[in-house]
């Protein structure tokens, strides 16, 4: 119920002391505001780093031949491994759960790609149909390199938006038109668009074979990408060693040399960014709370003030028979007012800052890759609402035990 | 209504003891006015806040209206007690500057949970009595030092309790005004209320039916005035 007596007592407490009780509030609202900006700050961080994961699929095997440092078999160390369409075909054929995979080639030296009088510089990748799924590459208009592609060698390509505007305008319809790589007239047969970076909309693909074959290549790959399904990392890391060992016999090199083939475990990697992430938040958890806790120990100390400021009132009370427990939820409602209040409002402007800040990412399409959707969600506003009150009621229970403790008649006398 | 038997209490004050009731044997009947004087630091002050069960006492037995007052009673105990049975007014008035005049004397009231509307009825029918009914809505900085002291009885009365105590009620009151309040008391006193107040004036201590001297901590004389 209502109490018009507590309320006004509160109120009366406040009013008489504008500037004490101002400060007071003003350091719980920097505590909980702090603590709502880093908590925004760590999830837009985090959100980036998850959209960049987004960019590829998560559970996947990069690898690139390197070097080896081991001799092995006779074979001195210090031999360059290359990478073919036959370690493709063996992945391919001998590792069940892989179930994309592509290769990838880079064709050589400096080179325009010319459209009729235009002439513009991208970057080229020549790769397998599975490309499309590594990448999490979006068809919107025609589609993506195919097996006949591949089988055939025939001259087409598929192009990001960001080339096709840069062609043919945002009107023009580029299927079916041809670009010249390399004195060799390529057709569009397909327009994507990517979700994570814009610069992964700046590319050309073209079918691995047939680039292979207009730079006379022996079938030679660059890199290799792959998909494991559902693995988990264990699962992964096993499928991993296995194709490790399979392209070891192959290029007779020792299976436990890790220069003659590198390895990236996406998600491996992507296990240890929220690893990484878990701490980093645990830390901005630290620094919040630490300094709501500055926050409610000044509470603290101002509800001594008021203790003390009230003892003749508080003395006169017990004569006409306050009781303790009167007393003590008399001081403590006071003190959860202040603290929900003041953090409160505390809340709100953190969010609206957060939200202000995420508005304004959003309508210059800032693109920066270190900072995305920074966002509080719905429950965080309500735990931090009940830890308000316990903070508040925390805070007010050394005064509210110390107001019980003042004797009735020395107060009066005072 | 109130039975003392040998009650002592002392002080400790650094490495001093200060024995300040030596032994204080005490008997009030129900409807007295009894005033209790004595120089200061006769005890007058500690006795009457042991009678208000505002100070424990460390040895002797203690009844109020036949209730055993135990030394150890708790804090809540002492004050539903307090609230029942024992109306309190100060020399310096001790009023709540914050609240209006019949606020003030409704506030024991709000320690029994009584509803706000209600609680304002019964102020005004109190502040009625003391003459302050069109002063109900003004703050005590705004009232006279009588009229303060007469809204101060009001709040001692608006729990009907069985005993009046006063301390030294006019001690900050002009003659006039000191007589005025004192004949509240006798209004109070006669019907029925058993009214101790505490003082170091003849005059006042006069006007009530018993005097009781207190020297050195225990009970001098007890004199009945005549009237």
């Amino acid at each position: 119920m209502f109490d018009y007596e507590k309320w006004q007592e509160i109120f009366n407490s406040i009013r008489r002391h504008k500037l004490r009780t101002l400060l007071t509030a003003l350091s719980v609202w920097w505590g909980i505001f702090m603590l709502v900006i880093l908590m925004g700050m760590g999830n837009g961080l985090q959100n980036s780093v998850e959209h960049n994961f987004k960019d590829d699929a998560i559970n996947s095997l990069w690898m690139w031949p390197g070097r080896t440092s081991k001799p092995y078999k006779g074979l001195p160390a210090g031999r360059w491994i290359r990478f073919t369409n036959e370690d493709y075909d063996l992945v391919k054929n001998q590792i069940e759960q892989v179930d994309n995979i592509t290769g990838r080639y880079y064709p050589r030296g400096e080179f325009a790609i010319k459209y009729k009088e235009k002439s513009l510089s991208f970057d080229i990748r020549a790769v397998h149909p599975g490309h499309q799924f590594l990448e999490n590459t979006i068809v919107t208009n025609g589609r993506f390199i195919n097996d006949k592609d591949i089988e055939e060698k025939r001259k087409v390509c598929v192009i990001g938006k960001i080339v096709a505007e840069d062609f043919f305008g945002r009107e023009m319809d580029p299927i079916g038109e041809y670009l010249s790589i390399k004195g060799v007239k390529f057709q569009v047969v397909g327009v994507f668009y990517d979700e994570g970076h814009r610069r992964e909309m700046q590319y050309v693909y073209t079918p691995i074979t047939t680039m292979q074959s207009v730079e006379s290549a022996n079938g030679r790959m660059h890199m290799m990408m792959m998909t494991v399904g559902n693995a988990s990392i264990a699962e992964s890391k096993f499928i991993e060693a296995r194709i490790r060992s399979e392209l070891a016999v192959r290029h007779k090199f020792d299976p436990n040399d890790r220069e003659a083939i590198y390895i990236n475990n996406e998600a491996e990697n992507y296990e240890e960014f929220q690893m990484v992430f878990r701490v980093i938040k645990a830390f901005l958890w630290f620094v919040g709370i630490g300094s709501i806790i500055a926050g409610v120990i000044g509470v603290s100390n101002i509800m001594l003030i008021v203790v003390k400021d009230r003892t003749k009132e508080i003395g006169i009370r017990k004569a006409i028979g306050a009781t303790p427990g009167s007393i003590i939820s008399m001081i403590l409602q006071e003190s959860i007012f202040l603290t929900s209040v003041a953090g409160y409002i505390g809340v709100i402007s953190g969010f609206s800052l957060i939200y202000l800040l995420n508005y304004i990412l959003v309508e210059v399409e800032f693109d920066f890759e270190y900072f995305r959707d920074p966002e509080v969600d719905f429950m965080t506003i309500l735990y931090a609402l009940i830890f308000l009150v316990i903070c508040g009621a925390l805070a007010g229970l050394i005064p509210a035990l110390q107001a019980v403790r003042i004797n009735a008649v020395t107060a009066m006398k005072g | 209504m109130i039975k003392l038997k040998d009650i002592r209490k002392s002080y400790t004050t650094g490495f001093n003891e200060l024995q300040v009731l030596k032994g204080i044997d005490l008997e009030i009947e129900a409807g007295e006015f009894v005033s209790i004087m004595g120089s200061s630091g006769s005890g007058k002050s500690t006795l009457l806040n042991i009678l208000g069960i505002l100070d424990d006492y460390d040895s002797g037995t203690y009844h109020l209206d036949d209730t055993f007052i135990d030394k150890t009673l708790s804090q809540k105990q002492a004050a539903l007690l307090r609230n029942r049975f024992i109306g309190f007014v100060f020399q310096s008035f001790n009023l709540l500057n914050f609240k209006t005049a019949w606020e003030n004397v409704a506030l024991p009231l709000y320690y029994q949970k009584v509803n706000r509307k209600e609680r304002q009825g019964i102020a005004l029918d109190y502040l009625e009595r003391v003459g302050l009914r069109e002063w109900a809505d003004h703050l005590p900085t705004q009232l006279s030092g009588g009229q303060q002291q007469r809204v101060a009885i009001a709040r001692a009365l608006i729990t009907k309790p069985k005993v009046i105590l006063a301390d030294e009620p006019t001690g900050a009151l002009d003659s006039q005004t000191s007589y005025d309040v004192m004949e509240i008391f006798k209004q109070v006193n006669d019907e029925g209320i058993t009214v101790v107040v505490v003082t170091h004036e003849n005059d006042i201590a006069g006007m009530s039916k018993r005097i009781i001297r207190l020297t050195d901590g225990l009970i001098g004389e007890s004199v009945v005035n005549e009237h």
